[in-house]
Order: C-alpha cells, then structure tokens, then sequence
C-alpha cells in the first residue's frame, strides 16, 4: 500500500474540482449578465417587474440549502434513514424551484411578454431557464446518491459524495440569489 | 472515519490495474489484464487518451489542411477546371470548379476544423494528458473518469462536426466565428441551415470536452505533485498547460453562453443578435437585436483561444530547447512571469478584434494600449530561448529543429500584431490577407512547429520507439521555408488592400497584379502538404516499425517523465512514484551533463 500513500493530498481532487467547475459555471452567467447590460445600455430596452413567484422559489432554494446541509451532518453521523429523509426533501425542493420558475415564465407570457417579446424579457427566460437546468443538474446527483444509499452490497463511508453535492447544491443557490439581485436591480 | 483513509481508497481506483492490491487476501502481486476495450476504446490512462487525442487531432489537420489545398487551387487557377474535384466534391465542385458556397463552406470549415479540433483538442489535450501526471509526478489525471468523458465528448463533436460535411446543403460556411446575422438567419445562406444547427451542436460539445479536460489538469497540476515538487520546480510545459487551462475553463463557458443566445435566435424567435432586416425582400419581425454584442461574446473567449493555442507550444519548446542544448533554461521564473502576465493580458484585449465596428475610438485606445502591452512578455519570451541555446552543445534533433523555427515563426508573426494592434493600422489592415498572414505566421505554424517539436521530443515516451530522423529532417525544411513561402508574401496582398473570403481575385482591377503571386503561393501550399503527409506516414509508420528505444531517458533529460519503465503501464511508475529534490533545468552543472530531479542535492553542489 505504501507505494500509493506517497501521494500528497490537501484537499480532495474532487473537491477541488467543483471549486473550478464553479468558477467556469459562474463565468458562463458573467457572459449572461454583461451581455444583458450591454444590451440594456442600447435604444429600446423595456423594463418590467420579475414575476412575483420568483420570491417564494428563492425561499424554496434557501430552504433546501439548509436541509441539504443537515443531510451531509448526518450522514457524518450515520444516521442514515434521517440522511435519506433529508437528500429526497432536497431533492423534491429543487423540483418545486424549478416548477416555480416555469411558472413565473408562465405569468410573464400571460402578460405579453413571451420568449419572442422584447429582448428584455427573452433574456429573462434564458438566465434563468439555464439556471435551473444547473439546479435540475443538482437533482439528478442527488437521485444517484440516493440509489448509492440504498445499495446493500457496497457500502459508502466516504463523505465526500456528499459534501460535494452539497457544495454545489450552496453554489447553485448563491448564483440564484445573485440572479436576482441583479435582475430586480438592473432592469 | 478519517478523511486520510477515504484518500486512500480513492487513490486504490486510480492505480487500479498497476498495482498490487493488498485487499484481494491471495497477498501475491496481481494485475489486472485490461481487455482491447478498456485499453485501447475507453481508456481511463491518460498517456492512452493522450494518444487518441493526437490520433484524432492528426486527422482532423489532414482534412483541415487538405481544405486549404482546394480553396488554394481556387485562388490560384480561377478559370482552370479540374475534373478530379468534381469527383470529390460532387455538386459542389460542378465542372471542375467549386462554387462559390462550396469555397465559403471550405474557408469556414478549414478555420474551425485548424482553430479547435486540431490546436486546441490535438495540441493541448494531446500533450497536457500526456505530461501532466508524467512530470509532475502523479500516476493519472485527478479524475480519470472525467479524462476519458473528456476525449469523448470531443470525439462527439468531431462526429457532429464530420456529419455537418455531408449534409446536402452542406456545412456552415459564415465564417469560422459564425458572426450573425449570417449565422442567425436559417435563410441567409445555404450554410446556414442544418449545417450551423450541427456547428453550434458540435462547438457546444467541443466546449463540454474542453472544461472536463481543463478542470482536471488543473487540479491535478495543483493536487497530485510527487513530494519535493513545489510549484517553482515543475517543467515549464506543465506551468504552460496550467495557464492554458485556465484561460479555457474561464473563457469557453462565455462563448458557451453565446451559443446559447444565438441557439435561441435561430429557433424561439428572440433578437438578441437580429435586428430590423430584410431577407429577400421581406421584413423579419425582430428588432432590437445586436450582431455587435455576439462579437464581444465571441472574442472574448476567441482572444483568449489564440493563447490556448501558443501557450502549451510555449512551453513544450522552452523544455525541448534547453533539453537539447544541454543548458538550463534561461531565467525560469521570468519565463514564468511571462506565462502568467500572458494569461492574464489575453482577458483583456477582446476588442482589438473589433476596431472596425465603430467602437468608440476613446475605449479603443486602451484596447491598444493593453494589446501592445503583449509584446513585452512575449518579447521576454524570445529573449530567453535565444539565450537558452546561445552558447549551448545543441543537438539538432528534429525536435530541437522545430523549436528553433517556433522561435523564428514566433518573432516574425508576432512582430506583425504590434502593427495590427494598432487601431488607426488596423482599421487600413482588417480583413485583409496581412491579418491572414500575422495570424497563419504567429498561431497557425508556430503552434504547429511546437506540436512537431513535442510529437519527435516524446514520440518515445509514448510509442518505446523513436520517429524517423531523415524524414524529419525533410519535413522540418520543406515546413519551415514553405511556411514562408506562403504566408510572407500574403503581407504585401494585405498592404494592397486584398481582402480575405473572396472567391475570385482576377476580377478585380486592383487585385489583378497579385494573379502570379497567388500561383506561387498555392503551389507552395502542395509541396508543404504533400510533406505533412510525409510526416503522417512517418509518425505511423514509427509507432510499428521504428528503432526500439533501448534506454529510459534516450535524450538525457532531468524531468520524471524519464524515469518511468520504456513501457510504462497505468500507474506510470511500478514502484513508489520518485521523489523531487531538484528543479528540472540542472543540465551541464559542476562538469555533470546533467541531474535528474530525482537526485538529491549534495552538500558540496555550486547554487544556481
């Protein structure tokens, strides 16, 4: 075994990884945003409100930020049916957020400004449609770690599955609440 | 349950197969036989995804480069036919001659295939797989898993890619930045129907594999270096991969959002990009849009790319040239510097893409400004390799050949962007074949004579055999005066004011005098052709049937690659990985012709 453990470590790969991953996902959104203010900046922009649902869906993420962290306590703790509770609450949550934001596309086509409308209201549907195809990412990693959990044969004890779902499960939330900001500010 | 025993099992799957396990209970030495699948297809080793990465990427350039053949010949004889074409082409070549569409499907096709597939997947993911682990020390990537998604999501686009030559109204041909309107409108072009559709696919494929790859060198130049390899004593290739990385996990997810909006105004009817048009004579219902804001997108991953493209050719020449003149490299941390002031500067200079789109000439000017502000490191650069072999017991091995021209390539295309960096220059240059030139010159040969350089310098490390020197030599003569030959003479085109993607010069009063030069160039374009294909047969052929390497370090290097077994497996080192006591440049120190890195520092050893 010796000729393995040489190898240093300080953080794990993998978690180092999605720190990057973050990095690239944010600039992804940077690209989003400065094109919106640069197309704000030129003739004809039509500001309106964001659709009022998008508040409860932020109550909705925040909510799911803290239960994803319970589940990471507890699966440290090996509390592993309050684990599983916990990582399908996540999961339903990160659902429901994303059903609200269709529903808040939903109330903004109703109000006459649909994907095809006025520029301002098409970038809308873009940010934050492709944000929520990174919460739905986060969904899906948690079905499987949810499967892993049921598994009988292999046992996981490493936490590190979890603890890196659940970094990115507070990333995709964060970059939400920056969304918003920066939605209901700049309009 | 401690975090060092969690470590641990992870590093049991990444040496799976190399290694003994101690878990297995028989105790005795176990290897894991890799079926042809697992070897060969979906490797997880990263010195075979390196090979399939160049592999691929060879392909592609012979496909690329042969495009830039028939667009010459086009250039070069407007009113000869050649029958042959039309056997090839088909309907796009009717009589012998290609059609218009066809030449801007070529144009387009042969920047994209050249940019991206061959200098960005074949260059860099050929030598950051192969290279990282090996000379940092580590026995693979820090994900495998992801290394190999990474090949195959480029393998992916690269189907996408190949299906877009096919279908019947054929490939995007807007240009290889797809600038819309052309790139947004399905009815603008004939390209710009399902072939853009599977552009864009194969782009946001492409950009897929390109992050996949980049997280992991990343983290495993930052993660996974042996003991004694802090970061000052790696190779310079490795510090030039990271810079590359990450200028590409920053830069391609901006051009990914670009896509994106311009995904949407091809099929949900936005107008981010269109505005008030009219195609064939009817009014497009979108207004507002900007073509302008999907240029900045575009640039400001497409700046950045150019050094994606050079820097790992930076890097892999600094080590070649030092290796073969038997001296260490001149001012590593200056070399460093450079990279790193390189990496950052090429954030910010997007705009001199742009100085023609009535750019407000105030913002213009620190785009300049920024833009010279390049030279500087780069010139460093030059200093230093001049003064790394200067002096120097070179040996000219193919190898160290095409270092030395990547210098020449470098300094004479590079000389050629301060003039273009310059907005009331360029605003006389744009677009024309003096932008062809300074970028073919400094980008396009340069990376190639650096990718040369790194295929004879490792060629052993990667096949146990070496390439054939004679035809090496052929190859790096013929390359280097054709390359030339060819883009030289495209400055004074470019002066004239001679743009670029035209079909047919010999129409033009002012153009006329520039038919013979076109002949001379295109010419030259077949002879430097038929000589890649001489190397392609030589890089082949070698891999079966060339001189066995008979020694672990058949150049004398210091650098870890070296010490691994001539057929290393995966895993890299049998034993324990080597530890590092030294930087990788001690070459003809106290009368040694070298040190490798693994030996320690004795007392009575001169300092640097």
């Amino acid at each position: 075994m010796q000729a393995m453990s040489v190898q240093r470590k300080k953080i794990h790969p993998h978690k180092y990884s999605l720190w990057i991953a973050m990095g690239s996902i944010s600039m992804m959104f940077i690209g989003f945003t400065s094109a919106y203010v640069v197309k704000r900046a030129q003739a004809n922009w039509l500001a309106f409100e964001l659709p009022h649902i998008f508040w409860i869906s932020t109550a909705v993420i925040l909510v799911s930020s803290g239960t994803i962290q319970m589940a990471v306590k507890q699966f440290k703790e090996r509390n592993m049916r309050r684990y599983k509770q916990l990582i399908t609450i996540t999961a339903l949550l990160g659902v429901v957020f994303a059903a609200c934001q269709c529903f808040g596309f939903a109330q903004m086509s109703n109000h006459g400004l649909p994907l095809s409308g006025p520029v301002s209201a098409s970038f809308i549907y873009v940010i934050v449609g492709v944000h929520m195809l990174h919460v739905l990412g986060g969904v899906v990693a948690l079905l499987i770690m949810f499967a892993r959990a049921y598994r009988t044969r292999v046992r996981v004890y490493s936490p590190v599955p979890i603890e890196v779902a659940s970094l990115y499960w507070h990333f995709v939330d964060a970059l939400w609440i920056y969304l918003l900001i920066f939605l209901s500010i700049a309009r | 349950m401690s975090n060092d025993a969690t470590l641990h099992s992870h590093q049991q799957e990444l040496t799976h197969g190399a290694v003994a396990h101690d878990d297995h209970g028989n105790g005795h030495e176990h290897h894991h036989e890799d079926s042809f699948i697992s070897k060969y297809v979906f490797s997880m080793d990263h010195k075979m995804i390196a090979k399939q990465f160049l592999i691929t990427g060879i392909i592609w350039a012979i496909i690329g480069a042969g495009f830039s053949v028939i667009f010459r010949l086009q250039l070069a004889f407007p009113d000869t036919a050649f029958p042959w074409l039309e056997t090839i082409l088909g309907h796009w070549a009717k009589g012998g001659r290609i059609t218009p569409e066809a030449y801007y499907a070529l144009v387009t096709m042969h920047g994209t295939i050249l940019v991206f597939f061959v200098l960005t997947a074949g260059l860099s993911g050929t030598f950051s797989n192969l290279l990282i682990p090996l000379q940092v020390g580590a026995r693979d990537m820090a994900s495998p898993f992801m290394n190999m998604l990474s090949y195959w999501f480029f393998f992916l686009a690269s189907m996408v890619m190949m299906a877009s030559l096919f279908v019947q109204t054929g490939p995007a041909s807007g240009g290889w930045t797809a600038y819309p309107p052309l790139s947004a409108l399905g009815d603008a072009s004939i390209g710009s129907r399902i072939g853009m559709d599977l552009w864009l696919t194969s782009m946001a494929l492409f950009v897929v594999s390109q992050l996949l790859g980049g997280l992991n060198y990343i983290s495993t130049i930052l993660n996974m270096r042996t003991k004694g390899m802090s970061m000052t004593r790696m190779p310079l290739p490795i510090w030039s991969f990271f810079f590359t990385a990450v200028l590409g996990v920053l830069s391609f997810p901006v051009l990914l959002s670009g896509f994106i909006l311009l995904l949407f105004d091809r099929h949900a009817g936005t107008s981010f990009y269109l505005s008030e048009l009219f195609v064939a004579g009817k009014a497009l219902s979108n207004e507002g849009g900007s073509a302008i804001l999907y240029q900045h997108l575009f640039w400001f991953l497409g700046h950045p790319e150019v050094y994606i493209i050079i820097l790992p050719a930076m890097g892999m020449v600094s080590e070649v040239l030092a290796v073969n003149s038997r001296k260490p490299i001149f001012g590593y941390l200056a070399m460093v510097g450079s990279l790193f002031a390189i990496a950052i500067l090429a954030f910010l200079v997007w705009a001199h893409h742009m100085f023609v789109t009535g750019l407000n000439p105030f913002l213009g000017a620190f785009f300049v400004l920024l833009t010279l502000l390049i030279a500087v490191p780069s010139a460093i650069k030059v200093f230093n390799w001049i003064t790394t072999i200067w002096k120097g017991n070179i040996r000219f091995t193919p190898g160290a050949l095409f270092s030395i021209g990547f210098v020449s390539t470098f300094i004479s295309g590079g000389l050629t962007g301060i003039w273009l960096g310059n907005s009331s220059i360029d605003i006389h240059l744009h677009d024309t074949y003096f932008v062809i030139a300074h970028f073919h010159i400094v980008m396009g040969v340069s990376a190639f004579f650096g990718m040369f350089a790194g295929i004879y310098h490792w060629f052993p490390k990667m096949y146990s055999r070496y390439m054939n020197n004679t035809l090496g030599y052929i190859h790096f003569w013929i390359t280097l005066v054709g390359a030339y030959c060819i883009f030289w003479p495209m400055h004074y085109e470019g002066m004239a004011g001679m743009p670029r993607r035209y079909y047919d010069y010999s129409s033009w009063e002012s153009f006329k005098q520039f038919v013979e030069l076109n002949k001379f160039i295109s010419i030259v374009v077949v002879a430097v052709f038929a000589t890649q294909l001489l190397f392609v047969f030589n890089f082949f052929y070698s891999i079966f049937k060339g001189r066995k390497l008979t020694t672990t370090n058949p150049w004398n290097a210091t650098t870890l690659e070296w010490t691994t077994p001539i057929h290393p497996g995966h895993g890299n080192w049998p034993g324990e990985i080597p530890e590092v006591h030294r930087w990788p440049y001690d070459y003809s120190k106290d009368g040694k012709d070298f040190i490798p890195q693994t030996v320690p520092v004795s007392p009575d050893e001169s300092k640097h």
